[in-house]
Parts: structure tokens; sequence; C-alpha cells
């Protein structure tokens, strides 16, 4: 495969294995995802969805006794090797918990924190993105007016968003979402949708979701695990009305999983 | 069965109560004791040349009981220790929790909670024949027994409980908070500093508080390293005497009765006063911390 093929393909994962331990979680995964797309990753429970996400920002990493084989190419460069700088991959690829998971501080200090990390030092410009930021999310009306109380006193919706927010604020250009509605109320659920389909107008989204509507709603490409295996991937409206695996079909039409 | 089972319960539920309320009784009792016999000593002596008298002399003629040399002695002592062992403590419990790997980990842990186990004379007779002779060397004094060599001393028995204690709390700040920091971006030092330090802070200062708990009790290894001079200090490298070693050097040739044996009561009410402020300082900050 050449990379100059994929003229729009953000990521590329190239025949990855990978292992906790001894056990292998993904066997021989190959899957594009396209810039201004949304990609959903769908599958029964413990086949490998947040395995696979995780890789693409290195957060795999931090599990010990662990292996990965194969190449991740980020815009053609791969993000394992060994003169690429991590923290730059994930500044680049931001990632949105499957619980929400703000830091016990401030609403403002969540928010602050990315870009200090960055370096950002200029007060004016860190309240501007952090403003910018909650707006996108759709929190900024409920926040606005208590910024420094302690984030842990929102709502889990609220947290969930002002997570999504934090992760907007360093302008990062691919999204990973892992389940990011599973502990939200339905109002909730459909605000993030929206924003997720906002969001792909400028960004690439990978986001992994147990609830298929919303993979329907928010999706152009889906890819459907099974047991660490990648057995079908297509546009979402193929895979949806028209899987060409038997094992998708039934998965879909929830006969298992 | 019920029912014996029911008389079970009211004789095991009363005597946690006899427990518990004798262990509060017992308390009261000392801190009687320990108010009457100090007190009497303000009955011949004026309090100001007590806190003020920069003279400590028992068994003089006419005896001088001024306590501001060892209170100096003390703070001095103790400050040095917690100048050593605050930082290097956090530091190292930082470094087990945070960066060295699993395995080692735990012969670190282990190899921590046993120093916690030495026994202090132990430190101290160890202290007297390795860092004394150091001191002595390094700074050129006439003697070795200084307020350095005591807080060095003191920083090393501090270190384990606030090394163990700080990292029990560094590693239960949980994972999501640090896979949040790094997943934006955030170096390893970075999430260490700004995000599992302000996590884990009330424990961190729970831990030095412990840690300063088992400084300004100790007694032992005090004794037998700061050279017990009852002079006020005017920087590390002089022999200086704690509040603690004079009580427990002292006791045992003051006469029953006698003004010396009431001053000693005194000097423990001032101790007692000092314990009770740093524990009352820390409540406040532990409770500004958690809200
Ligand atoms: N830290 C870990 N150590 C060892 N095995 C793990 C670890 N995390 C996940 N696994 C295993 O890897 C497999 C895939 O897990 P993964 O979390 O990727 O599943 P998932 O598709 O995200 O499931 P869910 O939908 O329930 O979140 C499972 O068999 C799981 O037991
Ligand atoms: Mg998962």
């Amino acid at each position: 495969m050449n990379i100059n093929d994929c003229f729009n393909c953000r990521i590329r994962v190239e025949n990855v294995n990978f292992y906790y331990a001894k056990s292998q979680a993904l066997k021989n995964i190959n899957l594009d995802m396209f810039n201004n797309n949304a990609t959903a990753i769908i599958g029964p429970s413990g086949c490998g969805k947040s395995t696979f996400i995780r890789l693409l920002n290195r957060m795999n990493e931090l599990i010990p006794n662990t292996n990965l084989e194969g190449k991740i190419l980020l815009d053609g460069k791969d993000i394992n090797a060994i003169d690429t700088d991590v923290v730059e991959i994930r500044q680049l690829v931001g990632m949105v918990f499957q619980k929400p998971n703000p830091f016990p501080k401030s609403i403002y200090n969540n928010l602050s924190y990315g870009l200090e990390v960055k370096g950002i030092k200029d007060k004016h410009l860190i309240e501007k993105r952090i403003i910018e930021s909650l707006k996108k999310s759709v929190l900024w009306d409920e926040v606005k007016d208590r910024l420094h109380d302690n984030a842990l006193r929102l709502s889990g919706g609220q947290q969930q968003r002002l997570c999504i927010a934090r992760c907007l604020a360093v302008e990062p250009e691919v999204i990973l979402f892992d389940e990011p509605c599973a502990s939200l109320d339905p109002i909730s659920t459909a605000k993030i949708e929206e924003l997720i389909v906002e969001l792909k107008k400028n960004y690439t989204i990978v986001i992994v979701t147990h609830n298929m509507q919303q993979a329907a709603r928010v999706s152009d490409f889906t890819a459907f695990f099974l047991l660490g295996e990648l057995i079908e991937f297509g546009t979402t409206e193929k895979i949806f009305t028209s899987p060409k695996n038997k094992k998708t079909e039934e998965y879909l039409t929830g006969r298992f999983g | 069965m019920n029912k014996i089972g029911k008389v079970k319960e009211f004789f095991i539920e009363k005597l946690i109560v006899i427990c518990g309320s004798l262990s509060i009784i017992f308390v009261i009792l000392i801190f009687i004791f320990l108010a009457r016999e100090g007190l009497t000593f303000f009955k011949y002596e004026s309090i100001k040349d007590f806190i003020f008298g920069r003279n400590w002399y028992p068994l003089s003629n006419p005896a001088r009981f001024g306590v501001l040399p060892l209170i100096l002695g003390s703070v001095m002592v103790t400050l040095g220790a917690m100048a050593i062992s605050i930082p290097l403590g956090v530091a190292c419990a930082f470094y087990i929790a945070e960066i060295v790997n699993p395995k080692m980990k735990d012969i670190l842990k282990t190899g921590i909670e046993l120093l916690a186990a030495i026994p202090s004379v132990v430190i101290g007779f160890v202290g007297m024949v390795t860092l004394v002779p150091m001191v002595k060397k390094i700074f050129h004094l006439p003697t070795g027994l200084t307020a350095l060599s005591g807080s060095i001393m003191l920083a090393f028995m501090a270190m384990p409980t606030i090394v163990s204690i700080a990292e029990d709390a560094i590693t239960a700040v949980p994972k999501r908070y640090k896979e949040a920091a790094l997943a934006l971006g955030a170096t390893h030092w970075q999430a260490i500093y700004k995000v599992i330090l302000v996590a884990a802070a009330p424990g961190i200062f729970a831990a030095i508080m412990l840690g300063i708990g088992r400084v300004i009790g100790e007694t032992m290894a005090v004794m037998m390293i700061t050279g017990n001079a009852a002079v006020i200090p005017h920087t590390l490298l002089e022999p200086v005497r704690t509040l603690t070693a004079t009580i427990a050097a002292e006791m045992g040739e003051a006469i029953r009765g006698s003004n010396h044996y009431y001053a000693l009561y005194a000097v423990g009410i001032i101790l007692f006063i000092i314990t009770f402020v740093i524990n009352f300082i820390a409540d406040i900050f532990l409770h500004r911390i958690k809200k």
C-alpha cells in the first residue's frame, strides 16, 4: 500500500496486533479513518473497541506488559516511531473518555490546564479559548456564572461536556470518543451527538458506541469489531442497510452481542 | 439462638463503649495530672521569667528556670528536620509511586516500612558514631553534637512515615486523572506536578503532619545527638537542648516536690501546647483543602 493513495486519509492502521501480557486483544487490524468524517467503532462488549481507540493516541503505553505489532500512521507518519514525540501526538489526537473525568479543580482550571501545558501564558488568549470551547460544547450558558466552582460539583452530563470542552480547548485535529454518552441522560446525549455532527466539519472523529442509532446518526463510516477482529468496514449507510458479513447483520439486528 | 445472639451483641457493644471511654478518661487524667503538677510551679515562679528566661540552671543556687533556650532548641531542630524531610520525603514518595517499575516499587516500599520500625535509640546510636563525626569534620567544629546533626537524624526518622503515607495517597489518586492529563498532551512531569500532586494534596499533608508529630515527640535520639547544652542557639551548628530531652534527662534526678520537679512539668505543659497548636493548624488546613 502506498501512503499517497489515501488522499484524505488521516489515520491509517496497518496490520495491527495488540497483546495484554499474553492474551491477544486485537488481531490483524487494517483500517483507515478519513479527514472531516466520523468513524464509528461498534461491536459487543470486550471485543477490543477501547483497546483499539486507545492505540490511536498511545494511551495503552501506560499499561505495563503490553505489546503492539504493526503500524499506526497519522498523516503518513508512524506515531510509534522512536523519533515521534508522544506529547505532540496527544496534542494532535485528543480523547474523551467513557466516564467523565474532570480534574478535581475549578471549571476554569480544568480548561486552562491543557493550554498551560502547551506553554500558552497569555491570559487573554486562555480566556478566549475557554469561552470558545465551552460554547462549542454547549455548556457555556450553564456555567458562565460559576467558572471558579469545583468541576466535580457539575452533573454527570455537564462533566462530560466539560471534558469535551477541555479536549477542544487545546485544538486537536483528531478527536477520539470512547462511548462518550455511556453515563448520560437522553437530553445530554442528544446535545453531544449534535456537537459531534458539528465537530466533524473541522475535525476527524472516531467514536466508540454501543448505541446503534447513535452510530447511524453521527457517523459516516462504521467499523464492526468482534473478538478482536475487524469484521466489516464501510460507509455507515452501507453497513446499516446492506452488510456483507453475516455476523455484522446478526449483531445489528440484535441477535447477539 | 436469637436470644444468645442478642446478649452477645449487648456485651460486645458495652465492651466497645468501655474501651472507648477508658482511653478518653486516661487522656483526661493525664492532662489533669500534668496541669496540676505544672501549674504548681507558677505558685513559686513567674510565668514571664519562665518563658522568657534565657538561662536554665535548675541545680545552681539560686536556681534559674528560663525555658526559652529549650523552646528555641526544639523549634530549631524541628524546623531543620522538616526542611530536610518534607521535600525529600515527598519527592521520594512520587518516585516510588510514579516512576519506578512495579517490582522495584515493592522492594522499596517494604524497605521503607522496615526503616520505620527501627527503634529510635538505635538510630540515635548509629547517628552518634557516623553522623556526628562527619558533621564535625565537614564544618570544622569543636563538636559534632549540634542542632544540625539532630535535624538530620530526625529527618531520617520522619522520612519513612512521610514517604509511606504520601505514597499511599499518590497511588490512591484515580488513574483517570493522570490519563486525562496525558491525553491533553501533558508530559509525565506536568501530570505529576499539576494534577496528581493537587489531587493527593490532603493525603500528602496528613503524611507530613504525622512525620512532624514523630519529630516533635522524639526524645532519645535527640538527647544522644544534639549536645544537650541549654543555651540559646544562633545557628544550626551549635549544640542545643530540646524540651523533650530536658524532661527525660532531668526527671530522674529532680527531687519530688522540689521546684525543679514542678518546672519539668511546666516544660511538659509547654510541649503540650505546642503539639496542640500544630494539630489545630493542621486541622484547619485539612478542612480547607477538603473544601
Ligand atoms: N488493562 C487490561 N489488561 C488486560 N486485559 C485487558 C485490559 N483492558 C482490556 N483487556 C481485555 O482486552 C479485551 C478487549 O477489551 P476492551 O476494553 O478493548 O473492550 P471493549 O470493546 O472496549 O469493551 P466495552 O464495550 O465493554 O468497553 C477484553 O477481553 C479485556 O478483558
Ligand atoms: Mg470500552
